[in-house]
């Protein structure tokens, strides 16, 4: 089946989401649609599984109009799309997470179950997927779950899939496990879109690449010859830089000492196990790992938000092992959290409100218990502009904004501080390229300012590249140390697999 | 010196950053939906009068009897302002509590426990001038209040019970508290044998606002109490450092603790604060109006304000304004029933389909499409 869209417009208000959009989907063949944040993606997609009508332009399937009232009639036309946030119920298995809405029934319509298992099994082992009929919801990986919701369109009998940033909740592992899943669905015959803004990925598995930038496609890509500096800059408007420029670091005195920290997860298991090192003032030390070996716990018990099991940190030679996040705060330990949404940002706050929502209690932002809404406007106004926070105003409500955005919101909130130490956990997570040059750029600016930071996070490349030393975690300890310029990829992936390696510590 | 003098350059930009945005202003939320539903749920009450045998002429005599009674004269909007003030106070309570993220269903039981203690202090203490035995009895309510608040407050920061279970039983508990109290030397006046406080000394009476114009009208300062309470509320939820740890744990009490407060001292601190305004409702309605209590002194106030503080959108002068309308409804739905002979139940049907309708935001949109803006959600 192929897709033309014809100069699809779309507007909200006085915003040109779409602007004559023409496209192309074909059968056997992956699309690769590129764009920051903002440019039009999603809504594009939208309107292509119905939940938007245009407002000018047409959509054609195999050369002929077709219109569609609502999303059912998106899916009934073989449109399916799999959103990035999973639409799953978690108490459900996943036979009947597959079925929900369009469950098949026996005599008596009654709910037949076995049928539905049947299906998911033929599907499953025809693309490799591999899924249990009858496991829960909540009982699988992320991995898993995103698998369910390929299952899910391909049971409503999908000939275009539409991925929506598909690999941001995935692991290295089951990126590629993904990538082998795409190219199954491209063999049987399925056009397919693939949403994202990683250009590495589309390289890889896309056939042809469109770029969107501000609701319009400013250029067509084919991967064979594609680089990612000339994709990133289609994407962006201009050149961009992938790795930071940063001098040699200037370690001064030990700020944070970490010793034998050990630390429980949520279901009362070791998350942390014996962690011990240190991070100085003026470098940067990174934290590399898959999702899930403990990252979380360790930043929560550095920050005072997870009680620790054992061992001791002291900032400065202060023993904090028992301080709380406010005094930890106090100190001049600021924190950008993994999760922005749910912990970085109250999204009902407007900016103002969100950039003092951790220093709210001291001068100048208030006095006694008095905010002082005057100061907090003149220093909201300075962080937006200072970190090109992009918005009309510092009273529109932060939910309002780009992810980007948020992240450069929350990173101006912590930098911008007296602040000695910054603990940054998956900084640039699901943001754009243009936003993560900028926050890592104000990261070196920071560490060159004689800060210490500790970057968390599962992505390697940024790992390498703001890092000075780079420490490994699996399974809760830190396996290894390494110096970043003499480190490769490969040596802290294995690593991070847990094999032992030349920086492997005892 | 010279500091104070150089002029700070101000770009555009900055200027235009700075410039107050309509974000935080959703008019179809905070006007359109509130009064879309007055409108429809009285439209909706002449139904109900049409379907139990009221005919259109008696239908408009009802509705300009209500509106005379509520507004039409003098006493009539003493008696409005009367009926406002304890169900603006216990309105107040439950916003606070909905602004911080808690159901505070125990408004009625606040207002009682508050009620009883100023009544107490009110015929018990004597020999005091009125400029100190008045604020002491208002005092006396509002931490009596205060004290049945923190209650379910501490029980949920403490072991996680939720405080809509907890505030529940406690109000039963406070409805038969009085029962008892009202019967027991302690309270009860001398020579009754039914349920009856000895009256308040008028040393703790809240003085009548109107009486130099007609010694009939019952507007009392409770009404001035209120809506200081109303200023005050607005000042701490929207100026104070508290009021922004109260807003943010209400909203997202995860990115409160990441910010470093301290969610159960805000439950406990919030739900004293919100049975303080429920006390104060019940010393009001005690000081200013009855001068002694009985059973169901409250009238109920304590239940209508979570209706008032729905329909005023947690919002100090939202509940003041939504305070004055179902005290009009109350006191043009007495007159109603004495000119049209449509009882006074309806006004309780009407109040209710009010609630409906505002908790049912989408309903209104499905039925007056015309009203609101296009789209549902203008992001993609």
């Amino acid at each position: 089946m192929d897709i033309e869209l014809r100069g699809i417009t779309k507007r909200f208000g006085s915003l040109v989401a779409n602007d004559s959009i023409n496209l192309e989907i074909k059968a056997g063949e992956v699309l690769g649609l590129l764009g920051e944040n903002g440019a039009g993606k999603s809504t594009l997609m939208n309107t292509l599984s119905g939940l938007y009508r245009p407002d000018e332009g047409e959509i054609l399937i195999d050369g002929k109009p077709v219109y569609f009232q609502d999303a059912k009639d998106a899916i009934r036309a073989g449109i399916g799309m799999v959103h990035q946030h999973f639409m799953l119920v978690p108490v459900f298995t996943v036979a009947e997470n597959v079925v929900l809405g369009v469950e098949p029934t026996g005599a008596l319509d009654h709910l037949d179950l076995s049928k539905a298992r049947k299906q998911v099994r033929a599907i499953s082992a025809a693309h490799g997927l591999d899924v249990e009929p009858d496991a829960y919801i909540e009982q699988i990986p992320v991995g898993l779950q995103q698998r369910v919701e390929i299952i899910k369109v391909l049971f409503r009998a999908a000939e275009v899939i539409i991925f929506d940033e598909p690999t941001a909740v995935l692991t290295p592992q089951e990126v590629e496990d993904f990538f082998g899943i795409v190219r199954s669905l491209k063999a049987a015959g399925k056009a397919l879109v693939f949403i994202t803004h990683k250009l590495h990925e589309v390289l890889e598995v896309a056939d042809r690449i469109n770029v969107l930038r501000a609701g319009k496609v400013v250029g067509q890509a084919d991967p064979k010859t594609a680089t990612e500096s000339a994709l990133a800059e289609m994407m962006v408007g201009r050149e961009v830089q992938f790795r930071v420029a940063k001098a040699p670091a200037k370690p001064g005195r030990a700020l944070l000492e970490v010793h034998d920290l050990s630390a429980l997860d949520e279901r009362d298991e070791i998350a942390v196990d014996g962690a011990s090192f240190t991070v100085h003032e003026g470098e940067v030390v990174g934290v590399a790992g898959v999702q899930g070996n403990g990252q979380t716990e360790l930043v929560e018990a550095l920050t005072g938000l997870r009680s620790m099991l054992r061992g001791t940190v002291s900032f400065l030679g202060q023993d904090i092992t028992k301080a709380s996040a406010r005094a930890r705060h106090t100190l001049g330990i600021s924190h950008i959290p993994e999760d922005r949404q749910r912990d970085g940002m109250v999204s009902e706050f407007d900016l103002a409100e969100n950039m003092v929502l951790d220093s709210y209690y001291q001068e100048p932002f208030s006095r006694g218990i008095a905010m002082n809404w005057a100061a907090v406007r003149k220093a909201s106004v300075k962080n937006v502009i200072e970190f090109d926070v992009r918005t009309p105003s510092i009273y529109a409500l932060a939910d309002h904004l780009s992810g980007g955005n948020q992240q450069k919101l929350i990173a101006a909130r912590e930098l911008n501080r007296e602040v000695k130490l910054l603990i940054a956990s998956q900084p640039t997570r699901g943001i754009d390229v243009g936003s993560i040059e900028y926050i890592h750029k104000r990261i070196i600016e920071a560490r060159d300012a004689g800060v210490g930071i500790l970057v968390v996070s599962t992505e390697l490349d940024e790992i390498l590249s703001l890092s000075d030393r780079i420490l490994v975690m699996f399974s809760g300890r830190i396996v290894a140390e390494y110096a970043a310029d003499k480190v490769t990829l490969g040596e802290i992936g294995l690593s991070m697999a847990g094999v032992p390696t030349m920086g492997a510590l005892g | 010196m010279s500091e104070y003098i150089k002029q700070e350059t101000v770009t555009e930009q900055e200027t235009k950053l700075a410039r107050p945005s309509a974000a935080g202003f959703d008019v179809e939320q905070l006007v359109i939906v509130p009064v879309l539903s007055v409108v429809v749920a009285m439209l909706l009450g002449g139904v109900v009068m049409l379907l139990t045998g009221v005919d259109f002429t008696r239908i408009g005599q009802a509705y300009t009897a209500l509106f005379l009674g509520a507004f039409g004269s003098i006493s009539a909007i003493s008696e409005t302002l009367t009926a406002a003030a304890p169900v603006t106070l216990a309105a107040l309570g439950v916003a606070l509590g909905f602004r911080a993220g808690l159901f505070n269903i125990g408004a009625e039981g606040q207002m009682i426990v508050g009620g009883l203690a100023s009544v107490y202090v009110g015929f018990a203490v004597t020999g005091l001038p009125i400029f100190i035995h008045l604020p002491l009895a208002l005092l006396t309510g509002a931490v009596a209040g205060a004290l049945w608040g923190a209650l379910p407050g501490w029980l949920k920061a403490a072991t996680g019970a939720h405080e809509v279970i907890t505030t529940i039983m406690l109000n039963l508990v406070a409805m038969q508290l009085t029962t008892y109290l009202l019967r027991t030397p302690l309270m009860q006046r001398p020579g009754r044998t039914d349920a009856i406080s000895q009256n308040v000394l008028p040393t703790a009476q809240l003085p009548k606002l109107l009486d130099w114009i007609d010694p009939t009208l019952r507007l009392n300062a409770g009404i001035l109490v209120a809506l200081a309470m109303v200023g005050i509320l607005y000042w701490l939820l929207f100026r104070t450092t508290v009021g922004f740890e109260f807003r943010a744990a209400g909203l997202n009490p995860s990115a409160a603790r990441y910010a470093g407060m301290r969610s159960s001292l805000i439950t406990v601190v919030v739900m004293a604060l919100a049975g303080a305004l429920a006390g104060l409702a019940g010393a009001n309605q005690i000081l200013g109006v009855l001068g002694r209590a009985t059973i169901g002194f409250t009238a109920g106030a304590g239940f209508n304000g979570i209706a008032v503080a729905l329909l005023g959108r947690s919002h100090p002068v939202g509940v003041l304004l939504a305070g004055i309308l179902f005290g009009a409804l109350e006191a043009g739905g007495r007159q109603m029933q004495v000119a049209a002979g449509v009882r006074i139940d309806l006004i309780s049907i009407i109040q209710a389909l009010i609630i409906i309708f505002v908790a049912a935001p989408l309903l209104m949109r499905a039925a007056f499409p015309w009203a609101f803006r296009k789209n549902l959600k203008a992001r993609g």
